[in-house]
């Protein structure tokens, strides 16, 4: 790794919130990996009749659904899952806006304008809807499509952060000096405005996995993103609606890694955003 | 009014600029949205063309488009497939539901998450404020669809304090005023805690910021000097500054509600705008989607619209940017 880099590691780590964050994400990450090795089949289901909604217990942990499917197995799974997703579209997500922001912010004029007005409209149509709208006419989106779906909804923040400060880093000296040495437009954003503006693209890039694990087990919970027999946790949560009363595990530990994960994601995100902005705490 | 007029403007080209995103993007998906109606039975050819006749499905899509955007700034959006009824009437039927959920998370929000803030920010980096920080970030890390089965579960199953789903007791459909009104109110708290818990983050987090800000201005550091007492030099003087940076929270707090009450509602049967639009969604009917996601992109607009005028009204140094 480069210096930077180290320096921000170690930043993040010094700070409470970025240790908790850190560690927790790191363990949630091995049992998500690690997991299926111990654990019986997420699909697998035992006897109906006397291995349904068993409570945790020896057997099995976490218990069983009203499947008779091992729910610690599932969550492993469903956390597996949820991970790849936020990470993928965040990703994605992130190179996007990125993309857009430093075309934006270097091209003046009437590029920028249209883009940044679009950017405008764009963020006031809330995610979620243009996410149901798109998946209420697509049937049974692939995977793939769905991680693409959430990355071209997510973009919008970030291209505007990276067009702002690509504006005011336009004027500096070393970019001057860039131009005055024949450098082209391409290579000007590439080598010289991207490296400054990786601040905020990281900030956003950790804040926005969380935001997408959440809309995957929303989308899920309402029917439309995961279909089964895929484990995943917000569909968990759904198919636990008709017994989660009298087998609140079956709801309770989905969720729980759900906020786990999440919260995670955040604490790093945020102790990423006080240790490269100091003055936002 | 040069300001105003200007904003305004711009405001209705984002909405109209939306319109036309949401228009072609549901024209360009591979899907059919009459899909869901022959899916039981298969329909004769006969049946799909007048049912694309009845949706326009079958003009070109330019006049298509300019009939969508005319029937959008009067509100019209065709007719519910699931319901077969008007999407105007059942987006009016269920508007009171939401905004008194709304109303009431506003409410939560605007007090004690404000409040809460301002602690944050008076007891900068000691315990109180880590614990607090901490919280509003998991209460934003939760699914809110999860976190109502939760209070369900505990307030409703368990502990029997609380009506786990609707809005009233069907019982009481003719009781007195009195007696409705306190159902009505014991129906909301489960909703309204859970939408409030999910999206108070925001406000706390706002508020601390802004006060940090204002604590630190040369005017509250004289007010001190001067020996005011703490209570009037945070609430007379650094709030009141921190005022109109808050209230552009309301263009934010918007859009998190609007898309709360979709999972909040459907949790708690409570009959409004966000069920309307879950169940919309998960029976595929596209006109009352389209219908509530221009109502909320309009919400959004609207939102931040206002806000910024507020924030102009507080503190003309907005207006000059």
């Amino acid at each position: 790794m480069t210096a930077p880099a180290v320096a921000l590691v170690q930043a993040v780590w010094k700070r409470p919130g970025g240790r908790v964050g850190t560690i927790a994400l790191v363990l949630l990450a091995l049992l998500a990996l690690g997991g299926p090795l111990l654990l019986p089949s997420p699909t697998a289901q035992g006897d109906l009749l006397h291995e349904a909604l068993l409570p945790p217990g020896v057997g099995h942990l976490l218990g069983t659904d009203q499947l008779s499917r091992d729910v610690l197995s599932r969550i492993v799974s469903g956390l597996r899952l949820s991970l790849v997703i936020g990470l993928a579209s965040a990703l994605l997500a992130v190179v996007l806006g990125a993309a857009v922001g430093l075309v934006a912010g270097t091209r003046a004029g009437l590029v920028d304008a249209v883009l940044m007005r679009t950017v405008d409209a764009l963020l006031a149509i809330p995610r979620l809807f243009v996410l149901l709208l798109v998946l209420a006419v697509w049937d049974r989106v692939p995977l793939p499509a769905l991680v693409l779906l959430l990355a071209l909804t997510g973009w919008y923040g970030t291209s505007r952060l990276v067009r702002a400060e690509t504006v005011r880093l336009r004027g500096e000296d070393f970019v001057r000096a860039a131009e005055a040495l024949g450098a082209g437009r391409m290579r000007i954003a590439l080598r010289h405005l991207l490296p400054n503006v990786a601040a905020p693209i990281l900030v956003a890039g950790t804040l926005g996995v969380g935001d997408v694990i959440l809309l995957e087990a929303g989308l899920t919970y309402l029917g439309l993103g995961i279909r089964p027999p895929t484990p995943s946790l917000g569909g968990m949560v759904l198919d636990s609606r008709s017994v989660f009363v009298t087998a609140p595990w079956t709801s309770i530990f989905p969720g729980l890694v759900i906020v786990l994960t999440v919260l995670s994601v955040n604490l790093v995100g945020d102790a990423l955003r006080e240790a490269l902005d100091p003055r936002s705490t | 009014m040069n300001w105003l007029a200007r904003r305004a403007l711009q405001a209705a080209g984002t909405a109209l600029i939306a319109l036309t995103l949401l228009f072609f993007l549901v024209r360009s998906l591979p899907g059919d949205p009459l899909a869901i109606l022959s899916e039981d039975r298969p329909l004769t050819s006969e049946q799909v063309r007048d049912l694309q006749r009845r949706y326009q499905l079958d003009q070109p899509l330019g006049s298509q488009f300019v009939a969508f955007v005319g029937g959008a700034l009067q509100g019209d959006f065709g007719t519910s497939i699931q319901y077969g009824r008007p999407v105007r009437q059942l987006v009016l039927e269920r508007l009171p539901r939401t905004l008194l959920l709304g109303a009431a998370v506003l409410l939560i929000n605007f007090t004690l998450g404000l409040w809460l803030g301002v602690q944050q920010a008076l007891h900068r980096g000691r315990p109180i404020d880590r614990v607090l920080t901490t919280l509003s970030l998991a209460g934003y890390a939760t699914p809110s669809f999860w976190l109502g089965l939760m209070l369900v579960l505990l307030f409703a199953v368990r502990l029997h304090w609380l009506p786990a789903a609707g809005s009233l007791d069907p019982g009481l459909e003719s009781a007195g005023v009195a007696s409705v009104f306190g159902d009505r109110l014991r129906h909301l708290v489960l909703p309204a805690l859970t939408l409030a818990a999910v999206s108070i983050a925001s406000s706390m987090r706002y508020q601390r910021a802004a006060m940090l800000d204002a604590l630190r201005q040369p005017y509250v550091i004289a007010a001190r000097a001067r020996g005011l007492t703490d209570r009037r030099v945070v609430w007379g003087h650094a709030w009141r500054s921190a005022l109109p940076s808050v209230l552009t929270l309301f263009g934010l707090w918007l859009p998190i509600l609007v898309v709360g009450a979709v999972f909040v509602e459907q949790v708690f049967a409570w009959q409004g705008l966000g069920s309307l639009t879950a169940g919309a969604a998960a029976a595929r009917d596209y006109p009352l989607l389209m219908g509530t996601a221009v109502l909320a992109t309009a919400a959004v607009v609207t939102g931040s619209f206002l806000s910024d005028v507020l924030h102009a009204l507080l503190d003309p140094r907005a207006r000059a940017e």
